[in-house]
């Protein structure tokens, strides 16, 4: 009997929520310890469960997994949420890969001084709707399916419904003029453990706040 | 019938260099097409070449690959460097994107402003010695084996070796007190192709010069 993945974190988003996303889509219950003090996060330290004394951790199936790309490759592995030959891994190595780039900006704009952070959020909205999502509409219409890779759910098509909801927190009709996006966000947010996923009460957590960048400050000491 | 892959970036390190050790490593003969001015670029962007208007792309198996970590998996994958199931392709993966970290920043180093490069490298000593190389060296001393993953050679040999070597060309005596490494980097620049790289007159490039520094300010301006 397998042991639920652990995931040690501070409380929000950051680096873990693609994680977090993927587990609960592909239906696995996992369990959370939340950082919250410079104390704790010293002990995982010296523990010696922190390869590169940074978080992310992800315990599971024995192996203390650092590392978001690792661990999101790895559980798109596990659950076959990966394609089904090294062609279809490619393209949703491609296309993850460019959605986590945007995300990556949202998740670093908390922690730039408030002009920096404006100019991001901007940038990012910019960004998705001249760069990234034009793309990924353009691949819905050359295909006409109802995902992004080889006809089925894969860790791509989870990662972008992801990005979506979060550019639309800094800009709610940023999809306005992405017609096949509007349909695959409503389609992929129908498929029953990410609409549960969606609910208020689950593991998703919340847009960072001060409190957020605070406790992540004195974690990890900058 | 599949050709040589076509490699398109500026005649630089940049994020381009990882992909040429990693072929070469795995003994694949790959050509360039380097970018010297922007409307190089702007003719990459305008023909459809660049997914997300970015280099590098290499023209691989008759796609166009970019994500340079997208590009390395498939590179890996293709040619048998990464591990023999997802249990070691996941310490492959943790083990390369350590390097990926500190690689980003000695390689993004040469472009830097001059009144940020002080600090950066001191970053990147302070990171290489006390964070990046202390992990390594670990990893190979909890196994004592020849590699880090799988006892064979795999992506994160290469990645790692490679990494040693430009963090040295910063730090003389970065190495200094990591004995495996340094023995892990002798037995993988030992290997015949690996070797080969490693002469003068390979595609390997030499650290990012002033030059190569204006030339893509220009091109990414």
């Amino acid at each position: 009997m397998e042991t639920k993945p652990k995931l040690y974190y501070f409380h929000g988003r950051g680096r873990m929520e693609s994680i977090r996303w993927l587990l609960a889509a592909a239906g696995v219950e996992f369990e959370e310890e939340f950082l919250e003090t410079r104390e704790q996060y010293e002990k995982l330290q010296k523990d010696g469960r922190l390869l590169f004394d940074q978080v992310p951790l992800v315990e599971i199936d024995g192996m203390p997994l650092t590392q978001s790309r690792a661990i999101l490759s790895y559980l798109a592995a596990k659950y076959n949420l990966y394609g089904k030959d090294l062609k279809e891994r490619l393209r949703i190595d491609m296309y993850a890969d460019g959605t986590l780039d945007l995300m990556l900006m949202i998740a670093q704009a908390p922690f730039k001084p408030p002009k920096e952070k404006e100019e991001s959020y901007a940038l990012v909205v910019k960004r998705a709707k001249t760069r990234y999502f034009p793309v990924f509409e353009k691949i819905l219409k050359d295909h006409g399916e109802d995902f992004l890779v080889g006809n089925q759910l894969s860790w791509a098509d989870i990662q972008l419904l992801e990005a979506i909801l979060m550019v639309e927190e800094l800009s709610a009709p940023v999809l306005s003029d992405f017609p096949l996006l509007q349909a695959f966000k409503t389609r992929i947010s129908n498929i029953p453990t990410i609409k549960k996923f969606l609910q208020p009460g689950s593991q998703r957590k919340p847009p960072p706040d001060a409190h957020y960048v605070e406790v992540v400050r004195n974690v990890l000491n900058f | 019938m599949p050709g040589k892959p076509v490699l398109h970036y500026f005649n630089g390190r940049g994020r381009m260099e990882p992909v040429r050790w990693l072929l070469a490593a795995a003994g694949v003969e790959f050509e360039e097409k380097f970018l010297k001015t922007r409307d190089d670029l702007a003719r990459l962007r305008n023909d459809g070449s660049l997914m997300f208007q970015q280099v590098p792309m290499a023209e691989v198996d008759g796609m166009k690959l970019v994500q340079t970590k997208a590009i390395l998996n498939y590179i890996a994958s293709k040619y048998n460097l990464y591990g023999k199931d997802i249990k070691e392709r996941a310490l492959i993966d943790m083990y390369s994107e350590g390097v990926a970290d500190l690689e980003l920043m000695v390689l993004y180093f040469p472009h830097m402003p001059p009144g940020e490069k002080d600090a950066a490298l001191a970053t990147i000593k302070d990171k290489a010695r006390n964070r990046y190389f202390p992990a390594y060296e670990k990893v190979l001393k909890s196994h004592e084996q020849d590699y880090l993953v799988g006892n064979r050679l795999s992506r994160a040999d290469v990645s790692l070796v490679e990494l040693l070597y430009h963090v040295e060309e910063l730090d003389p005596s970065a190495l200094a007190n990591f004995p495996l490494l340094e023995a892990l980097r002798t037995r993988v620049s030992n290997l015949p192709t690996v070797k080969k790289f490693l002469q003068p007159g390979s595609q390997r490039k030499p650290f990012d010069d002033a030059k190569c520094v204006e030339s893509t300010k220009t091109i990414f301006s």
